[in-house]
């Protein structure tokens, strides 16, 4: 996917930082609006190459809807993870498998690569060691399966179908 | 005590208890790699849970409803960057030559660069 126009993407970053000042100034007083407003076109002139490739592409309602539905999924997961975790800690004979495996990832845009980074180190007992090209390498508390192929499915599968309508 | 701050504590509780697990796993487990396991994941779901927590708390009892939009923007930031401290640490751990627990059954890490230092020669 190429880069969008300029405009759509300085529109896209003012758009975000003036939700940012939304929720931090938790206030609908004309005046709050209006400064946030003015000092979010302000900042975005200056940031909104380095914030964002997609620009207004991101607002897409599908992409939302996907969003949406992804944070409650990927917060049970979480809670999952930690009880998983947990069970192994306090267990008296700590029943771990430690490895380092390999996955690979359809996903194709880097923001994309990131969140599915971020959300392995958050959930199953797995952490991101490393990234070279669509090859992750994963720290797994449990190895169920070295192959390439078993480790993609029960680590990467399960997020790949939400980032992948999410982040392209 | 209202059922809005009574819910806050319950989250402040829940967000302690995976604080105390993650340190209980510092001490339990055999290698710096596990123990980030650990570390990570309980740290990061309990200063949700504690952050969270105390907005809400703040709010069931008549504070500033600010507390909240303000927790909830803190909780994101804290969910988007740990995972990346994370991931910088056990890769400069892997990278500074910390062997594996003798107990671990496979790295396909050490392949695949072995691999590409074959490549590249």
């Amino acid at each position: 996917m190429g880069e969008a126009g300029k405009i759509s993407r300085y529109l896209y970053t003012v758009i975000v930082l003036f939700i940012i000042w939304l929720f931090l100034t938790s206030s609908l007083d004309v005046q709050e609006l209006e400064i946030g407003f003015v000092m979010s076109l302000i900042v975005a002139a200056f940031s909104y190459e380095l914030f964002t490739t997609n620009g207004l592409r991101n607002l897409h309602p599908k992409r939302i809807a996907y969003a949406a539905a992804y944070i409650p999924y990927f917060l049970w997961a979480m809670i999952m993870a930690n009880l998983d975790v947990a069970y192994r800690v306090l267990h008296p004979k700590r029943p771990i498998n430690p490895g380092i495996v390999e996955c690979k990832t359809v996903l194709k845009s880097d923001v994309g690569k990131l969140s599915l980074a971020n959300s392995i180190t958050l959930t199953p007992g797995t952490i991101t060691l490393d990234v070279m090209g669509d090859r992750y390498f994963i720290h797994w508390i449990d190895v169920k399966d070295s192959t390439v192929e078993g480790a993609s499915e029960n680590i990467t599968r399960p997020f790949e179908k939400f980032l992948k309508v999410i982040f392209g | 005590m209202n059922a809005v701050s009574a819910l806050g504590e319950l989250l402040v509780l829940f967000g302690v208890f995976f604080y105390f697990l993650s340190a209980l796993g510092l001490i339990r487990m055999p290698d710096v790699y596990n123990r980030m396991q650990t570390a990570t994941k309980s740290a990061t779901l309990g200063s949700l849970g504690v952050i969270i927590g105390t907005g809400i708390w703040a709010v069931g009892k008549g504070l500033y409803w600010g507390w909240i939009t303000k927790s909830i923007v803190i909780a994101v930031f804290i969910l988007l960057t740990n995972p990346i401290s994370a991931h910088a640490l056990i890769r400069g751990a892997y990278k500074s030559g910390i062997p594996l627990w003798k107990g671990s059954v496979v790295d396909r890490y050490r392949e695949a660069l072995k691999e590409k230092e074959g490549g590249e020669e």
